[in-house]
């Protein structure tokens, strides 16, 4: 009787509810049927990152707030990450875009310890594999919002290299995402002494995490000119 | 017709706990003309014998480029090792593409190993007849792997595949504590000196129907052929063939021993005692008819 008193939601097992699509298996769900839909601006939005090489290794370093368009919405958001001994990744733009890569990131570098080969992600692999997935993103319309400093040290070789959501990509001695046209909505949001700092050296990756710099309105009534 | 009802198919197993597809397959690498690798501390280099199937045409080429990292020498079906070479390509391009970096070899060896499986389980499938000695070098260093129709594959120090292999094995065995100091051009010495011990008394290396692939620390890979062989060959000319009789006795008696233990010991049962399974009489009389 039980079964008889059950409100039937389905046309059939697992089939569609009334007036609803069937996701046939393996074919389109219905949330890709209907318009494309693309990222058209970041939401939760991280700043600049800062990436600086030094004469044994690297340093990247990046606050930890997630704007919220302008308001200083989350304060402990992490956007520099340890991917493995000889590689730091600092990320600036769409921070949930961060995490959905990031996630990718750490399982295929787990897939890569599993295989015991010796064989591991250098700084420069990362940096190349990373800017074919952005500009891949990009030529679907549909990018990663985010700008990528790559650093680390590779058989006492230095490394750091700059990704943005384009898939334009370059490596200097110094870079910085942030300050310029692409990052405009992030210059809108504000930026927090709240921050952390990933070090890379030939013996291995150091985080410093949080960091916090001592802030003072004391020096504000000299800051004129600027009205 | 049949040499026992159990080779039908490779999703068969005989009771003695064999595939014989998989087997037979591996006898198609021993029909192939034979080929040596070998590696010291800084290069890994390939030397091959080839086959011209009529009078009338060229020899067929036994080693093929893959990355300038990489190179592969064959023996077995042709056609083949063409797909399976064109495999390694796309997958070594792939890795220069995504990663800027050369494949390291020990990977690309394990995608072939892969792929050679999937044949060797499915119904109306047919196991790969070709096997590959593979010479890479990588930031690990140079490598030398063989691979089979069994999917199985193997990390070598040196390796001698094909017709007659036996004897050029027999010599590796004896040398291989040398090859680990050795220059390039003495590495060489010893891989066209193996290859030798592999052809019957009447017929000699030539230009013709030798070659050589070389990679090393720095360098790119790089086959020799027909004229450019002359001064290599000129290395070794003169040179006695290591005792031909008592050469071939020894190789003979490791070659039988070998030939039945391989797959069982090696292949099949993976680190286990040797397989006590009892030979069936059709499959061994047929080893004796090919070699």
């Amino acid at each position: 009787m039980a079964s008889t008193d059950m409100i039937r939601n389905e046309f059939w097992r697992n089939g569609p509810q009334p007036g609803s699509f069937y996701n046939f298996p393996g074919g389109k769900n219905s949330e890709q049927i209907g318009s494309a839909k693309r990222t058209l601006q970041p939401i939760v939005t991280g700043t600049s990152v800062l990436g600086v090489k030094f004469d044994q290794g690297v340093i990247i370093a990046a606050d930890m707030l997630g704007s919220y368009g302008s308001l200083a919405r989350y304060r402990d958001f992490s956007r520099v990450s340890k991917v493995n001994n000889s590689t730091v990744i600092g990320c600036g733009g769409d921070i949930a875009d961060f995490q959905f890569l990031k996630s990718i990131i750490e399982q295929r570098v787990i897939d890569e310890e599993c295989l015991e080969d010796g064989f591991s992600y250098t700084p420069s692999s990362l940096f190349s594999w990373v800017t074919r997935v952005l500009y891949n993103r990009r030529s679907k319309f549909d990018p990663l919002w985010n700008t990528y400093i790559i650093g680390g040290v590779d058989e006492e070789k230095t490394f750091l290299g700059y990704v943005d959501k384009i898939g334009m990509s370059y490596q200097a001695d110094s870079v910085a995402s942030g300050y310029g046209a692409y990052m405009a909505q992030p210059m809108d949001a504000r930026s927090l002494n709240k921050y952390e700092v990933a070090i890379v050296t030939k013996d291995g990756v150091e985080i410093k995490s949080p960091l916090t710099s001592e802030t003072s309105w004391d020096i504000a009534n000299f800051v004129s000119g600027y009205e | 017709m049949f040499r026992n009802q159990y080779d039908n198919d490779v999703t068969v197993w005989s009771p003695q706990g064999r595939i014989h597809q998989i087997e037979y397959a591996m006898e198609a690498v021993k029909q192939g003309s034979a080929t040596v690798g070998l590696k010291s501390n800084t290069y890994a280099i390939l030397v091959a014998l080839k086959r011209a199937p009529s009078e009338l045409s060229a020899h067929q080429k036994k080693i093929l480029p893959i990355d300038d990292h990489v190179g592969v020498s064959i023996a077995g079906l042709t056609a083949d090792a063409r797909l399976l070479s064109n495999f390694m390509r796309a997958e070594c391009l792939n890795s220069r593409y995504a990663f800027d970096k050369p494949l390291p070899i020990s990977r690309l060896v394990a995608m072939i190993g892969n792929k050679s499986q999937i044949p060797t389980q499915r119904y109306a499938r047919r196991p790969f007849g070709v096997g590959l000695l593979v010479a890479g070098y990588d930031s690990q260093g140079p490598h030398i792997y063989q691979t089979c129709p069994s999917a199985n594959y193997y990390d070598c120090k040196c390796m001698a595949i094909g017709a007659r292999s036996q004897s050029a094995r027999t010599y590796l065995e004896k040398h291989m504590d040398k090859f680990r100091e050795c220059t390039l051009d003495e590495l060489i010495k010893h891989g066209l000196r193996a290859l030798r011990d592999t052809l019957p008394s009447e017929v000699e290396l030539t230009t013709k129907n030798c070659s050589l692939g070389i990679v090393g620390k720095d360098e790119d890979f790089v086959i020799y052929e027909d004229d450019e062989m002359t001064k290599y060959l000129a290395m070794i000319e003169g040179e006695e063939k290591v005792t031909a009789s008592a050469a071939a006795a020894a190789a003979a008696a490791t070659a039988a021993a070998e030939d039945d233990a391989t797959m069982d010991a090696e292949g099949q049962s993976e680190g286990s005692a040797p397989s006590q399974d009892p030979t069936p009489a059709g499959p061994e009389a047929e080893q004796k008819m090919e070699h």
